[in-house]
């Protein structure tokens, strides 16, 4: 797998390098006849903040909602589990983490690419679990999902937030087995990077759920 | 994730349910979209019959009807006023979500985006495949809630709360409409993974000499098409999920305090109805532009192609495209006039509707421009491009009146407003899709449509839609309802009924013809003439590829384009067509964006 999947990594630039296509003919037109495309730019980094774009419409739609729905009157503010503070400086030392882990995929140091990806990784997974703490803890209070608005809302916004950072675990998973093991700096990037970008992005929205949940 | 580009050597090796079941293959996967779409309009069609046989002919007893649908019929055979809106709400969910979203993007956006940019496949070939199987999956979601208690959903396609929050509010309150929103959920998820890939496939895989300035117009449409699903889909999807919760966890953010169904006081709590709809129409009304503006694309090749013309205001026409998807996201409280919504809003609301107007008449204008004193070829692919604008442009007038508040006060939900969205949106767009087949059939498949039972085709579908939609006109300004299941049961509506009929048996007409196009489709497709790889003399990329082209779509080397798609009649060129990859050397460019012919490198416009 691993020798046919690596060049996969750097043949969408193909088209889009004139003399790089298998047939490796001469340019068409002259040197001035480049591809109409900024070539530093891979597919799976765009990707990413499509991506990104999508899941924030999302969540402006989750939390347009949320900001109509609290002025019905009846919204008692639900008292939430203090292990929040802590899952939130766990997700914010795992975006400095992953910032590492791309800084070292640009290098080119393998041995740091793996380590930071693993931290990151780690810190991922100690984060959902402390989500899941904070549930057990409301839960054990009587509080659910039905109980009022504002803990509906607690209930569904943790709840996609994390999904979709379980599908960042996922990509970063993803990248621990590809990013280290990718035969070039530029490709071992192309992989950290969109997966940095997409991690950067759930660290930035949680802060803003959670400053939505406490503040608002 | 995988970015895999397979060359030609490696087709042999691919497995046939690789190569044409799950397939990575982008034009695999474009004819995919596009068969089960063409499934699903049969579906979504039987049921615009089944609607038309209870507005022409309400309480009759259908001996036959009955066995076909059991469920949905008394004993004796008269249709049941809960089966009649599951009806109306199956035939407007199919027809918008699962036929024309997935054709028009779906099938003709996955099949002509690399073949007309010259890459041999999208961005990401696996999500692609994933995008397409999502798809079987949330149509089958979708019409298995004909069979669960209850049956199918009754409160429209805009599934509006309280009606589709509270399980006991109507029969398909039930589970139908559960899954309904689940089969949505999984549909918009294969929407994401497709648009997603367009943008990356347009922006990153064009061939060499390819500028945004020398783009198709069909390529430009699905390009900005897909922004549009990518931006507006994601509210619907989160809309959903919290009417799940409704539904099911006892959460209240649609469901008002005080709500009594059946009898009983619901313990729900302070939700608001109204936001719902606001979500839903953020979607809702970009949605439609998801639905006309692939269909724009279609027309503007083919008005040039079968024109053997230029098409008018190429800057233009992209410019307005840019501006009608920007605008869809400003306009969607237009649907919610009669909402209670502060009067100063309602106007506001107006002002960015009318605006749309003006791009769509550049758009319109541009077309018959391009039209003006054109060597036009009436084939059945042009004669659908030309009822387009026709239908684009008589069901757009209608939505100026709509758009005031003052007058949609009088005319929401009656049946003005379904003559006015048939035209605009659901017969323009489904022209688009026929003038498409047609026009690509022979890409497709190699072989080409029979051109005399493609007119036949055409003039019976064009005199069915303004016969079934145009009286609808009256029916709405005289006051029936739209969804209402017998407009016998009063007295000011009764005098409707010959009208009723009339459409009735128009729309009867039009649903045969049909079966001609049906016909068409499937013998061309085994014994229709073999088509050669340009058979009409087109500039565009994907008529430089054998058809219907190989896996990989090109051979060793990848296409370099040297002008735009639109040189048509070049004065002193040896064809009256000039492809985009002839240098300009050869033919110097009439218009629009070329190579600059002294330095022979594309002009960074």
């Amino acid at each position: 797998m691993a020798p046919t999947t690596t060049p996969t990594l750097e043949l969408p630039r193909t088209p889009r390098e004139p003399g790089r296509p298998a047939g490796g003919g001469p340019r068409g037109g002259g040197p001035g006849d480049g591809s109409a495309v900024p070539s530093s730019v891979s597919p799976a980094r765009i990707g990413a903040w499509l991506l990104v774009a999508a899941i924030t419409v999302l969540f402006a739609a989750f939390t347009s909602t949320y900001l109509v729905r609290r002025n019905a009157g009846d919204w008692p503010a639900v008292f939430l589990p203090p292990v929040l503070w802590l899952t939130t400086a766990v997700l914010l030392i795992s975006s400095l983490t992953m910032e590492a882990a791309r800084r070292a995929a640009g290098r080119g140091t393998r041995a740091s690419l793996r380590r930071w990806l693993g931290i990151t990784t780690v810190l991922g997974l100690v984060f959902l679990g402390g989500q899941l703490v904070a549930w057990r803890q409301l839960a054990a209070s009587g509080v659910f999902m039905a109980t009022n608005p504002h803990s509906a809302f607690f209930y569904l916004l943790t709840g996609a937030h994390g999904l979709h950072l379980a599908g960042g675990i996922g990509a970063l998973i993803f990248a621990l087995t590809k990013a280290p093991a990718a035969p070039t700096h530029a490709a071992a990037l192309d992989v950290a990077d969109p997966v940095a970008t997409y991690w950067h992005f759930l660290d930035g929205l949680w802060l803003y759920l959670f400053l939505i949940l406490y503040g608002i | 994730m995988a970015v895999a580009h397979e060359t030609t050597h490696e087709d042999h090796k691919l497995s046939w349910i690789r190569r044409y079941v799950f397939s990575q293959d982008h034009k695999i996967i474009g004819i995919q979209y596009l068969m089960t779409s063409l499934f699903m309009a049969l579906i979504g069609g039987t049921l615009a019959m089944l609607i038309r046989m209870q507005q022409g002919w309400p309480g009759t007893q259908w001996g036959v009807a009955k066995f076909l649908f059991p469920g949905g019929f008394t004993g004796d055979g008269v249709l049941k006023p809960d089966f009649y809106l599951a009806v109306v709400t199956m035939h407007g969910t199919i027809m918008i979500f699962f036929v024309l979203t997935t054709a028009l993007s779906g099938g003709f956006g996955n099949f002509l985006i690399p073949l007309t940019i010259g890459a041999r496949d999208m961005a990401f070939p696996f999500l692609n495949m994933l995008s397409y199987w999502l798809y079987p999956p949330a149509l089958v979601v979708l019409l298995a809630s004909f069979f669960v208690a209850g049956g199918a959903p009754n409160a429209g396609w805009t599934s509006y709360p309280p009606l589709s929050a509270v399980p006991a509010a109507a029969p398909g309150s039930g589970l139908g409409q559960s899954l309904w929103l689940i089969s949505i959920a999984i549909l918009i998820v294969a929407f994401l993974f497709g648009s997603l890939n367009y943008i990356t496939t347009v922006l990153q895989l064009r061939t060499r000499g390819l500028l945004m300035t020398r783009l198709p117009l069909i390529t430009w449409a699905q390009f900005i098409t897909a922004i549009l699903m990518l931006l507006a889909f994601p509210v619907l999807l989160a809309a959903a999920v919290m009417l799940l919760f409704d539904r099911h966890a006892g959460t209240s953010f649609f469901v008002p305090t005080g709500l009594v169904v059946g009898g009983r006081l619901l313990t729900h709590q302070g939700g608001n109805p109204l936001l719902w709809q606001h979500l839903f129409w953020f979607l809702g009304h970009p949605e439609v532009y998801v639905l006309i503006l692939p269909p724009m694309g279609i027309v503007s090749e083919i008005l040039a192609v079968h024109g053997r013309k230029p098409i008018f205001g190429y800057g233009a026409m992209v410019l307005s495209l840019c501006a009608i998807a920007f605008l869809s996201f400003l306009v969607w409280g237009h649907h919610m006039f009669v909402s209670g919504m502060n009067p100063l809003v309602g106007s506001a609301f107006m002002v960015t509707t009318l605006a749309i107007a003006i791009p769509s008449a550049v758009k319109t204008f541009n077309w018959v421009a391009t039209l003006w004193r054109a060597r036009i070829r009436f084939t059945s692919a042009m004669l659908f491009a030309i009822g387009f604008v026709s239908l684009f442009l008589t069901g757009g007038l209608t939505g100026i009146f709509l758009g005031s508040p003052a007058v949609d006060t009088y005319l929401h939900d009656t049946f003005f407003v379904v003559a006015h969205f048939h035209f605009v949106m659901a017969s323009a767009a489904l022209f688009g899709l026929f003038g498409g087949l047609y026009h690509w059939f022979p890409k497709m498949f190699g072989r080409m449509m029979n051109e005399r039972l493609g007119r036949i085709h055409f003039w019976l579908t064009f005199v069915g839609i303004y016969a079934t939609f145009f009286p609808m006109h009256f029916i709405g300004i005289a006051g029936e309802p739209r969804r209402y299941y017998s407009p016998q049961m009063y007295e000011f509506l009764r005098g409707l009924h010959p009208l009723n009929v009339f459409v009735s048996l128009a729309a009867f007409g039009l649903g045969l013809a049909q079966i001609i196009f049906v016909y068409n489709f499937l013998h061309s497709l085994f014994r229709g003439q073999k088509a050669e790889s340009n058979p009409w003399h087109a500039n565009t990329l994907e008529w430089q590829a054998p058809s219907p082209p190989p896996h990989g779509n090109w051979g060793a080397e990848l296409p370099t384009v040297h002008r735009w798609p639109y040189d048509y009649s070049v004065p002193g060129a040896p064809d009256d067509f000039v492809p985009q990859t002839t240098p300009v050397t050869a033919v110097p460019v009439a218009g629009g964006a070329g190579d600059d012919p002294a330095g022979d490198s594309p002009e960074h416009a």
